[in-house]
């Protein structure tokens, strides 16, 4: 390695401004001859372009590292390694490294692979929708409660019913959100709608909460020319500009890093506002998110990372997943704060993204946040989930940890709800869900040239010739192309 | 030991002890007159790395949105050629990544996305395949997966690519063919430090993710007068930069002067080359080499990618294509074998001059 150091100037100068600015060099009594050959091999080799390499950079970068230093104590959360930080006041002698220092111990220690217990889950109302006793909730209004409520069950009935339009044939494919409609909900509603989201798939309920009508969903369903990704993907891959909800892409993961991007333009320009991004289980095994909270943390960018932990990805148990204490755990090891959160307790899902919320704004920094739940739908039309998974497994958590009629019930208890509101919205929504899939199944399929649009800005040459070709194969063998699709 | 091996291309780039020529007949049609005339009263020799480096302060000047990350280059580069851009414009705006180039990748779609034109750097275009899925999923269906609701058109990667002597598996890769696969991007490849700078301000400010391949041999190697003012050079248009009757050669970046070389032989021989810089891989301009080989009835097409399902392949049959009755002998092409690049044997894996020269010859002659 010393070798190498010493073959290239620029290595060197560069290593030298890092090592100063570890305040390595800054010691006096500093005799590692190991940094002083190097100091002096650079030195003679390029004195003339780095005139006083340790006092330059030295100065050049103390604000720097004062920064780091201060960064590095803020984002010390409640330590759960603190058995691991001995008390021991041996440490006279300590590694002054980036970061902060670091103690020397002479007893080797391996670092646990878990704590003892594992991390509690936040949560402020019990199976019963009773309100925890002493839990210091934030007043929500009747009015933000009932609208939560009302789209939890829209979204649920939403699937319900485009669920058994797939069955019949009508669309091709279709995800639901079911089990997971207050992490859907309740996230949503604690945001502001300048908050920009970047979903995964199974999070459709906060563009419901964000005002995407019941007909938009079902275009999109559909595929017809009303749906604003122009009939190119699948159902259930919604988006919204200005809604402020980014279109779904099939692949996992890929929007996290994406998210830390769009988070980072919002740094710049100052907004009052952060990003929101959605995974499951599954996809925090994906490099993207572990790349993405890497990024997040030294990018300081305000973005929220919620984690529908619902326990399977597909057929994957996790289990199968990971042997981390869930996902919460690993904020720490990126830097991040992190919270793991009832899943199916609206409120404390409500009053979990809030919170962050405030923290990514205000501190400019990012936040994960595990949501325990889990997902009791199929993973998709194409699945059988009754497979791989115990049926009581599903049942249980189907109804005893319902997270609608959880809701439901403290909704009621505040006398802000009753069964006759309750019939009138089921019967209202199912009115309209039915009108939205008639509309839209007869709405005609969005003309032939959008196959070849927005490729790029504008089409280039092989694409019109390609449109042109198609056009007069179309012209001789009508027969063979869908006859719904105006030319 | 990574990242060790990945400054190790620094010195790799000024270590070169072969020199190569460069091919500086390129002005003229490109550049606008009023433009020309300017450029004889402003322009500098500049090597292919500072005008690089000179296209990255104009765009991050002209545009306050436009910001400039990836590995280390802060600092100037492992290539130095973002050299100066955080001493001038700051450390929001030109900034160090974490070394992962899927994150990079994803995170310049994401500042694209909200309006802004992010320039990431690749430190070699050897280590972009982390990013592929990024590339490939997300930043070239972005726009057309969201009916034009969303784009990240302001996305410009920039990549050192190709051989530089002693490289080795992991320091030479040229993978453009790869990602001309791709509906959605586009592919731009450099031949020398003028026609960097202008395709590579046009790339920023193109409205579509583009993938820009930087030549790395010729950073320090090709000099040439490059106009100190802002311009920019249309993408999708080759340029014929040797008139020729007898074959046409097709190549982009590095290679052409080395094709350059070939036609300087040939032509001793007696045998007239046209040779045409594609500059954009995809979407290319097939007319202006239809109209070449119309003219000359061959063609040869020549890249440092092994031979087998590269780039060329996709020329050669297009061609065939529209031109089959004109050509009066196979479409050549010299390439790079199909092995890994090698270190010991590069030599013996480039598609050097007298390879082309032979291939001029036997198509000539066919």
């Amino acid at each position: 390695m010393a070798i190498w150091f010493t073959r290239s100037r620029t290595i060197t100068y560069y290593l030298k401004r890092k090592m100063g600015f570890m305040g390595i060099l800054n010691q006096d009594s500093c005799s590692n001859s190991y940094f002083e050959s190097i100091s002096s091999s650079s030195s003679s080799s390029s004195s003339s372009r780095i005139p006083d390499v340790k006092n330059s950079s030295i100065s050049r970068y103390s604000s720097a590292f004062t920064f780091l230093v201060h960064r590095f104590k803020s984002t010390k959360t409640s330590g759960q390694l603190d058995q691991f930080y001995s008390s021991d006041d041996e440490n006279s002698q300590a590694l002054d490294f980036p970061g902060g220092k670091v103690a020397y111990i002479s007893e080797m220690r391996f670092i646990s692979e878990s704590n003892d217990k594992r991390i509690p889950c936040y949560r402020l109302l019990d199976d019963n929708g009773e309100l925890i006793e002493d839990s210091d909730i934030d007043q929500i209004s009747k009015e933000v409660a009932v609208k939560m409520y009302s789209e939890m069950v829209t979204l649920q009935m939403m699937d319900t019913i485009f669920y058994e339009a797939q069955r019949q044939g009508r669309i091709s494919f279709y995800v639901t959100s079911v089990g997971e409609e207050a992490t859907n909900i309740a996230s949503a509603a604690a945001l502001a709608a300048d908050d920009v989201v970047l979903p995964q798939y199974r999070e459709p309920g906060v563009l419901l909460w964000r005002g995407f009508t019941l007909e938009e969903f079902a275009n999109q369903c559909f595929g017809n020319k009303a749906d604003y990704g122009k009939g190119r993907q699948m159902p259930i891959h919604y988006g919204s500009k200005k809604l402020n909800y980014f279109t779904v892409s099939s692949p996992i993961a890929t929007q996290l890093p994406q998210a830390v991007g769009a988070a980072y333009s919002l740094k710049m320009d100052k907004k009052d506002a952060c990003v929101v991004t959605y995974i499951g289980d599954g996809g925090t095994s994906e490099g993207d998110f572990h790349a993405a909270l890497n990024f997040a943390a030294v990018m300081e960018a305000p973005v929220i990372f919620i984690c529908r932990n619902n326990g399977w990805a597909i057929s994957t148990h996790i289990t199968e997943q990971f042997r981390s204490d869930g996902i919460a755990v690993k904020g720490q090891a990126y830097g991040i704060q992190s919270i793991r959160v009832d899943g199916n307790d609206a409120l404390a899902v409500y009053r979990t993204i809030r919170a962050a919320r405030e923290i990514a704004i205000s501190e400019q920094r990012p936040i994960l946040v595990e949501a325990l739940t889990y997902r009791v739908g199929h993973h998709s039309t194409s699945d059988d989930s009754t497979k791989y998974r115990p049926a009581d497994e599903i049942e249980y958590w189907k109804m005893a940890r319902n997270p609608v009629n959880r809701f439901r019930k403290w909704v009621e208890r505040n006398g802000w709800w009753s069964e006759k509101e309750e019939s009138e919205l089921r019967s209202s929504i199912r009115k309209q869900l039915l009108q939205a899939i008639q509309v839209a199944e007869k709405t005609e399929k969005p003309a032939l040239g959008n196959l070849f649009s927005d490729v790029y800005d504008l089409p280039p040459s092989n694409l019109r010739e390609q449109e042109k070709q198609l056009r007069e194969t179309i012209n001789r063998h009508p027969q063979d192309y869908p006859s719904d699709v105006p030319m | 030991m990574a990242s060790c091996l990945r400054r190790y291309g620094r010195r790799l780039s000024v270590s070169i002890c072969e020199k190569r020529e460069l091919s500086t007949a390129c002005e003229g049609k490109v550049i606008q007159q009023q433009q020309q005339q300017q450029q004889q009263q402003t322009a500098k020799l500049l090597n292919l790395c500072s005008a690089i480096n000179q296209a990255l302060h104009l765009a991050l000047e002209t545009d306050p949105r436009s910001y400039v990350f990836g590995e280390d280059v802060s600092f100037g580069g492992v290539f130095r050629c973002t050299t100066g851009l955080t001493e001038r414009f700051g450390k929001n705006r030109v900034f160090n990544t974490p070394l992962c180039e899927q994150g990079i990748v994803g995170f310049g779609i994401g500042l694209a996305a909200m309006g802004n034109r992010a320039i990431a750097e690749i430190q070699f275009a050897d280590y972009i395949y982390p990013a592929f899925d990024q590339i490939v999923n997300e930043a070239a269906k972005f726009r057309y997966r969201s009916g034009n609701q969303y784009d990240c058109g302001g996305l410009t990667i920039r990549a050192p690519y190709g051989a530089v002597g002693h490289g080795g598996h992991y320091h030479s890769q040229s993978p453009e063919a790869f990602f001309c696969h791709v509906p959605g991007i586009k592919v731009v490849i450099p031949r020398s430090p003028q026609q960097a700078k202008g395709l590579l301000l046009s790339c920023i400010r193109d409205p579509n993710p583009v993938v820009f391949f930087e030549p790395k041999w010729l950073y320090r190697l090709a000099v040439e007068e490059v106009p100190e003012h802002d311009y920019m050079l249309p993408l999708s248009e080759a340029e014929v930069i040797r008139e020729g009757s007898d074959i046409t050669l097709v190549g982009w970046g590095a290679q052409l002067s080395i094709m350059e070389q070939a036609c300087t032989d040939a032509e001793k021989d007696g045998i007239s080359c046209e040779l045409i810089d594609l500059k954009t891989l995809i979407p290319w301009d097939k007319e202006t080499v239809e109209t070449s080989v119309r003219k000359t009835g061959r063609l040869l097409i020549s890249h440092e990618a092994p031979v087998t399902g590269g780039f060329g392949a996709e020329i050669s049959a297009s061609i065939v294509e529209r031109c089959f009755l004109r050509l009066e002998a196979p479409v050549a092409r010299v390439c790079g074998l199909d092995t890994p690049f090698p270190l010991v044997f590069e030599p013996f894996y480039m598609p050097t001059k007298n390879k082309i020269l032979d291939a001029i010859k036997s198509t000539v002659n066919y």
